[in-house]
């Protein structure tokens, strides 16, 4: 199949507005006859709701949790970017865009990262006017701070909590439309599967969390913001609830994959202290701007208290290797970098997983007092949980699964191959290519909700004209069968084993055979490994209590039997990538030095995946990607 | 360490509820609250039998979904932290610890310790917002906030909309909530238009939910796991006396 991303042409510069121009408009009065479904209450799902809504159309919202403000993007800490140059440093779109596709390894769409990077100005406009807190100078001036290794200072914050103003800004735009009788809000409500009627996407099925009905949704188009797939490897910086089934049932109705094997692992959360952990604490990365990441040189130091590890003798491993950025290296090198010194046997703390973030040089130099108002609430997340104070021993991180780059495939317009469904957010695969930067995925969720999808559905709708079937139709009610057949097939296994503990299982597979680094033998090993265990999982899991009533149990027991069937399509794709770039490090292809060794020749393209049947391999179908403006260097951060 | 477990459990709103004795075995100073409740829920799985039901989501203290009463105090009692991040090192071996849902009419009872919260959004719906359009913002520097008006506004808005302030309270008032979100909407300019509509909205809506009143017995602010300061009750009174007077 011909994967047209529709990139319009003309100069890079001036695509969007050419595009926006050329695109077909829906006659104001007639919006309100078309209804879209928003699957998601994120960043993503609720600036698109709220969006959607604004400009007349009828709107159905869902989430699983009780609240829409209680989505994922709630816990992201650190910042969003925007190109706005406020610092006069030399920011400009250009800029930003080129730090993008040059950070995601140039495994990205250009025309797609330019118009992220020339709407990011106008999501720090709305966020502003709605009244989302942004940290200020003293002149009331937005504040900036450089993020994630950025050489300029375009990241604006709220405190620690910048997702979680921006969703609470969206999400108040979001309950204004429902008081407004514009959107219909299903809070607990889970979609678990997707309609498509004569090749368009017409629906979804979902259940009510609280009473077990499952009901049909029928609507002109769908929209996914369902977040990312990160909870695949079972322990992450996720939220619990994070999960791929939204995803993968469209994947499994014939919507392609592209690129699972981008999956980001930060390097600084708080490394795992037992088999009991449910789930990862990020502690932001802007503490990698003070604290100075290092292990002893010499393995027996190692079980030593810090404190008694001498200046000498330790081993500033970040700075050794990348003396220009140092401990600002990005996510994917610091992560193997890490990895690496432990797997020489020279980490730290339990297990030996783990590696120290020490402030003591910077409290010598600013004071603790100036640390403490840089990243109090930090120290104070750290103590916590870890109960270690760490302005007066270095703190202990390890890398962890935080994000994940690879997602539904989607074309300029953010719609899939599956015409009708459009995707956006961390659900789809489009702009951070193969590893993100920090601070871009608040700025993509927004920019997709917010200024892109609004105008893309439109045209779609404009163009398509295909009538709205009724539930009655016999794809509904074909696909609500199925849904209940899997609840029952569910419920009636009654073995030994708790979903949970099969997930553990896979998420450590996973970890092992295809996380920070990847071989072919190891993939194998998965590949063979993982329907092993899904067939353990089908015939051994253990869910107790019925479908009509709020059983998390099963809920919990469909998302991880999505994970058991999705984790291979991630194992295929790592495999059938032989190259190493971004968060995907294959140790076959690697440079005398160790770094990734990209393979442009053969890979520049992103691997779109089509699902077969049970038990049969993926189909491939693959995007060139072209670059018209930029040339593909090689990523050096030395 | 070895611990009592009494949990409330609770089918739905309608069946009556109990409280349920178990024992959690083996627990790490480590783990956190919930962390160990997974545990025991995983054994009552392995037994066949139905695991507690409770709310949580982010784990990081900052969605709002956990939400129980330990021995008596909504998320625990430890400063500043929500249930998801209170950690087991602050209990004792052999200790018993009493675990409740939310209670508050506003708050009907899902199941165990699962309540219903929709009011918070309810009251959010009425005028919790800025009506800003999508597109048709000004340039985000061209309206200037002074640093202590934002910061103030930043601190408001930090409340993670989980219902403790209504559980503690003996009047299961909500004013804390929204005073929050009232002042941190109020104290920008950006939504000064607003302002007294969005007050007198949300307090109605507020009453209409079933909330108490509020006689300032200040538990609430003691409770909260984002520290929301009493002083917002009071700007919020000033608010809404004016909207008054102004005859909204
Ligand atoms: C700890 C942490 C810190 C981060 N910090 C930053 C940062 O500083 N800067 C940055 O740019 N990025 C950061 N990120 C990444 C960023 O937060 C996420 O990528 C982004 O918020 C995802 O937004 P989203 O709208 O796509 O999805 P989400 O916020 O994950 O929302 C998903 C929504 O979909 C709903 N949903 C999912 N499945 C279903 C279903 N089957 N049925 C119904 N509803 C469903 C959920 O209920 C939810 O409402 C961070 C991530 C983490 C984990
Ligand atoms: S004011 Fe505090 S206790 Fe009340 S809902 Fe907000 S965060 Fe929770
Ligand atoms: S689970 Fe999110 S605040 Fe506790």
């Amino acid at each position: 199949m011909n994967l047209d991303a529709k990139i319009p042409g003309g100069p890079l510069s001036q695509k969007w507005d050419k595009h926006r121009f050329d695109m077909k408009l829906v006659n104001p009065a007639n919006k309100r006859k078309f209804e879209v479904i928003v699957v998601g209450s994120g960043l993503a799902g609720a600036s698109a709701a709220a969006s959607l809504a604004e400009l007349g159309y009828c709107v159905k919202c869902f989430c699983f949790q009780d609240s829409p403000r209680r989505a994922h993007s709630i816990a992201a800490q650190g910042g969003i970017n925007a190109a706005k140059n406020y610092q006069n440093d030399g920011d400009s779109v250009f800029r930003l865009f080129y730090d993008t596709v040059k950070g995601g390894d140039f495994r990205s769409r250009e025309a797609n990262v330019y118009r992220l990077a020339q709407v990011s100005n106008n999501i720090i406009d709305q966020c502003a006017a709605q009244g989302v807190p942004f940290a200020r100078e003293y002149s009331g001036l937005l504040a900036n701070r450089s993020f994630g290794g950025a050489q300029v200072s375009r990241t604006f914050y709220a405190r620690g909590q910048t997702g979680q103003q921006l969703l609470l800004g969206a999400y108040q735009a979001l309950s204004r439309q429902i008081s407004l009788g514009t959107v219909q809000m299903f809070p607990r409500t889970e979609m678990l599967d997707l309609v498509v009627v004569q090749g368009h996407t017409k629906g979804i099925i979902a259940r009510n969390l609280l009473t077990g009905e499952i009901t049909a949704h029928a609507a002109d188009a769908v929209v996914l913001g369902t977040g990312g797939y990160g909870n695949t490897f079972f322990l992450s910086t996720n939220a619990k609830g994070c999960n791929v089934s939204a995803t993968w049932r469209a994947c499994k109705k014939g919507a392609f994959f592209a690129n699972p094997c981008y999956t980001q692992i930060h390097p600084t959360c708080i490394p795992v202290s037992g088999e009991h952990q449910s789930k990862l604490t990020l502690m932001s990365e802007s503490l990698r701007n003070d604290g100075r990441v290092w292990v002893p040189k010499r393995k027996e130091d190692c079980p030593k208290p810090p404190g008694l590890v001498p200046e000498s003798d330790r081993d500033y491993y970040l700075e050794r290797k990348y003396p220009s950025f140092g401990n600002l290296a990005p996510r994917d090198i610091s992560s193997r970098a890490a990895k690496e010194v432990c797997d020489e046997g020279r980490g730290i703390g339990p297990g030996g997983l783990g590696v120290y973030l020490d402030f003591a040089d910077s409290i010598k130099r600013l004071g603790e007092n100036v640390i403490r108002e840089r990243y109090g609430n930090l120290f104070d997340m750290y103590e916590k949980i870890t109960g270690e104070n760490g302005y007066k021993v270095p703190m202990r991180i390890y890398p962890a699964v935080h994000y994940t780059m690879g997602g539904l495939w989607v074309d300029y317009n953010l719609m899939s191959n599956l015409p009708g469904l459009f995707v956006i957010g961390e659900a789809n695969f489009s702009d951070h290519g193969a590893n993100r930067l920090g601070a871009s995925a608040l700025m993509q969720g927004l920019a997709d909700g917010y200024f892109i999808l609004p105008y893309t559905i439109g045209h779609y709708f404009a163009s398509a004209k295909i009538p709205r079937p009724s539930v009655s139709d016999p794809e509904f009610k074909k696909s609500e069968e199925d849904v209940r057949n899997t609840i029952s097939k569910l419920l009636a296994v009654r073995g030994k084993r708790t979903a949970t503990s099969l997930h553990r299982e896979l998420g450590k597979l996973l970890w092992e055979r295809c996380g920070m680094a990847r071989n072919e033998a190891g993939l194998q090993t998965a590949l063979k490994r993982i329907p092993e265990l899904r067939e353990e999982f089908w015939k051994n899991v253990n869910v107790t209590g019925g479908s009509g009533d709020l059983n998390q149990a099963l809920e919990y027991a469909g998302r991880v039997a999505d994970f058991m069937e999705f984790a291979e399509m991630l194992c295929f794709d790592a495999l059938h990538r032989r190259e190493s770039c971004g968060g995907h490090f294959r140790e076959e292809f690697q440079t005398a030095e160790g770094e990734a060794r990209r393979d442009d020749e053969n890979f520049a393209c992103v691997a779109a995946w089509e699902y077969q049947s049970p038990g049969r391999a993926p189909v491939l179908h693959e995007e060139p990607l072209v670059y018209e403006e930029v040339h593909m260097s090689t990523r050096s951060y030395k | 360490m070895n611990l009592t477990l009494k949990v409330w459990r609770q089918k739905d709103a309608a069946a009556p509820g109990h409280f349920e004795t178990c024992q959690a075995r083996d627990v790490l100073q480590d783990m956190s609250f919930l962390e160990m409740l997974d545990v025991v829920n995983e054994d009552l799985l392995a037994r066949g039998k139905e695991p507690i039901a409770f709310d949580s989501d982010c784990r990081e203290g900052i969605c709002g979904m956990c939400s129980l009463v330990i021995n008596g105090i909504p998320h625990g009692g430890q400063r500043g932290t929500a249930t998801c991040q209170l950690h087991m090192r602050h209990f004792k071996d052999g200790e018993t610890i009493t675990i409740e849902p939310w209670r508050a009419k506003a708050f009907p009872l899902v199941k165990d310790l699962i309540v219903n919260r929709s009011a918070f959004d309810r009251i959010i719906q009425a005028g919790g917002f800025i009506s800003a359009y999508t597109g048709g913002a000004p340039d985000a520097n061209a309206i200037t906030v002074p640093k202590p008006t934002a910061d103030a506004a930043m601190d408001a808005a930090a409340c993670i909309g989980c219902g403790a302030c209504v559980a503690v309270c003996k009047n299961a008032s909500a004013m804390l909530f929204v005073a929050a979100k009232v002042s941190h909407l109020n104290l920008l300019p950006q939504g000064k238009a607003e302002k007294d509509k969005r007050v007198w909205s949300m307090v109605s809506q507020m009453d209409k939910e079933g909330f108490g009143n509020c006689t300032v017995t200040a538990s609430c602010e003691a409770v909260c796991p984002k520290e929301i300061s009493l002083n917002f009750i009071a700007k919020m009174n000033r608010d809404y006396a004016i909207a008054t007077l102004k005859g909204e």
